[in-house]
């Protein structure tokens, strides 16, 4: 346990030292989220009946997942991860006493939370301090916060889980381009990071609902303004978790499998 | 202990020929050739020696480092180091080696060497003490102290070497595995890493087996030497014995003051000067204390030097030997 604590703080410690980085992040992220506001309010505006959120849960929601982007991104795919495998430089990865599924999706929790750290407070204070309907409000009471926190927490792991898929698929394809585009555009999608669920038409959510991209970020962002509450967020919170074990596991069972076939590449 | 027994992997790899109509032709239709990297490999190593692998390149000499470190699991064979098959019982396997890829690096680039080293300390799971002793042990040894506190990026390739291998020396490992640890090193850190790996040998009586190209490593390390070639073991002996045996011909260098010295069945002349001159004698037919005391008997030897066959020149000679 000790061995994973260790390698997860030096990849935080790692990862906090791109500060340019972070301020491009933020001013993106900043860029990006107004400009969501804008279309969803200029929607709003011509038919606030065909809505399917609350504007003001649709901003908290928009904002939340700029702030906690590099947490919930589907997109977001560490290239340290990838360039072990195809430059071959896993061979020393293998000759650490640990295993290499447990290594692998802790140094990517690391480098995502590193990521989210240093952008999710500037992103929060202002957009908390927007006018009305366009900022980010505060959880309709406590618990609601923290049942959001768990679920966040989940969402997390199972993203994490979603990722440990992408690289092993690398192993597979070699160059990680291709898997990356298709895959990672389809969840993108899924998730609800372009449009948010409730947006989506109804035969596409009830499928949806069911499938583990809503569980990613869709379901604890919703979860903060209260959108998804009582018998309806129990059931999805006990689907979040029975994604992330299912995820967990097949990712970990599918390495294993997959170190007894690998090729170490370039001698 | 390690004991390899029949141990065989094949590759498969993508061929095609150059060009664009070839590419094209590729994605439609994607060509595959297996290849035998090694094809039964048995060999025996006692604990404390010293062993050195070589071959010439696509030989299968990293093959086997990965395969006897638990990185590639063989297509059939065993293989037992103290006690572990390496690929099924890959993490107490490795937590009892040390490796070296001479070219590729276990240190975090963006970091500091030190916290690298402390990173590795937490997952071998190694006692403070031990960590404190090993790393003064060897920022001595190999004189990195000055460069701990650089990030590995900054670092010139000789001094990422020296750290890469006090990096995988710092848990006391029973076995240590070197792939071409001394691959673009300056003379003085070559000569600093094979003190340092002798040193470890008689201290701590760490197994070592060796891959590289460098012959003079092999000279200052190793005297045992298994030769492969085409994913076989050729050759599996001490390497005096091997250069006695490859090294028939001699080169002895004669001043002389007088006549110059007629020659006899097995000298041959290669150069010659007055007053100097280089022969090449031919140990089957003739001995070098005969052919001596046959030259003094016809001039006034005023010096002479015998030199040998060197360990490149007879690693030549077996490469041609054995067609490889």
């Amino acid at each position: 346990m000790k061995s994973y604590v260790s390698f997860f703080r030096i990849q935080l410690t790692a990862g906090l030292q791109y500060r340019a980085a972070a301020l491009a992040g933020i001013s993106t992220q900043f860029a990006w989220g107004f400009m969501e506001i804008l279309l969803f309010s200029a929607f709003y505006r011509a038919d606030p009946n065909a809505f399917p959120m609350n504007f003001s849960d649709l901003s908290s929601y928009i904002w939340l997942q700029q702030g906690l982007l590099a947490l919930t991104a589907s997109w977001f795919i560490d290239t340290n991860i990838l360039n072990t495998i195809t430059s071959g430089n896993l061979a020393y990865e293998l000759c650490r006493p640990i295993n290499l599924y447990h290594m692998w999706i802790i140094k990517n929790m690391a480098s995502r939370i590193s990521k989210a750290v240093l952008r999710c407070f500037p992103i929060f204070i202002i957009a908390a301090m927007l006018p009305a309907p366009y900022r980010l409000s505060f959880s309709p009471n406590l618990f609601t916060f923290f049942i959001f926190l768990f679920s966040l927490l989940l969402g997390f792991l199972l993203i994490n889980a979603y990722s440990m898929l992408v690289y092993i698929l690398t192993f597979y394809t070699l160059s990680p381009v291709g898997v990356r585009i298709i895959w990672l555009a389809a969840s993108e999608f899924l998730t609800g990071a372009l449009i948010p669920i409730p947006f989506f038409p109804e035969s596409m959510q009830t499928v949806l609902k069911f499938l583990p991209f809503a569980a990613m970020q869709n379901l604890p962002f919703r979860i903060y303004s209260g959108d998804i509450a009582g018998t309806e967020m129990i059931n999805s919170l006990i689907l979040q978790i029975v994604w992330t074990i299912v995820l967990l596991l097949c990712g970990s069972v599918w390495t294993n499998r997959m170190l007894k076939k690998a090729v170490i590449q370039g001698g | 202990m390690i004991e390899v027994k029949h141990v065989r992997k094949t590759f498969k790899v993508a061929r095609r020929n150059a060009g664009f109509a070839a590419a094209v032709k590729t994605l439609l239709h994607k060509q595959f050739e297996t290849v035998e990297a090694l094809k039964d490999i048995s060999f025996t190593i006692p604990d404390g020696e010293m062993v050195g692998y070589i071959g010439p390149n696509g030989a299968g000499k990293s093959s086997t480092i990965k395969i006897i470190s638990g990185i590639l699991t063989p297509d059939s064979g065993e293989c037992n180091i103290n006690g572990y098959t390496p690929w099924k019982h890959r993490i107490q396997h490795v937590a009892q080696i040390g490796v070296v890829f001479g070219q590729r690096s276990q240190l975090w680039w963006d970091i500091p060497v030190i916290d690298s080293f402390e990173l590795i300390k937490d997952i071998y799971r190694i006692p403070e003490s031990t960590y404190r002793k090993n790393l003064q042990m060897l920022t001595d040894l190999l004189d990195i102290s000055e460069i701990l506190k650089t990030p590995t990026r900054q670092l010139s390739l000789g001094q990422r070497m020296r750290c890469e291998i006090s990096a995988s020396l710092l848990h006391n490992p029973k076995v240590l595995f070197l792939d071409e640890p001394t691959i673009g090193l300056d003379a003085v850190s070559k000569i600093a890493v094979r003190e340092f790996i002798k040193n470890i040998n008689r201290e701590q009586k760490t197994t070592v087996i060796l891959t590289t190209h460098d012959m003079q490593d092999i000279e200052a390390l190793t005297q045992r030497i298994i030769l492969i070639g085409k994913g076989k073991i050729l050759l599996d002996g001490h390497l005096e014995d091997l250069k006695n045996q490859y090294s028939d011909q001699k080169e002895l260098i004669i001043s002389y003051s007088g006549k110059s010295p007629q020659l006899c069945h097995g000298l041959h002349i290669i150069k010659q000067i007055p007053g100097r001159a280089e022969l090449k004698i031919d140990t089957q037919v003739i001995s070098v204390s005969k052919a001596i005391s046959y030259l003094s008997e016809q001039t006034e030897l005023t010096d002479f030097s015998i030199k040998h066959t060197s360990t490149e020149e007879m690693v030549v000679k077996l490469y041609q030997e054995f067609a490889i």
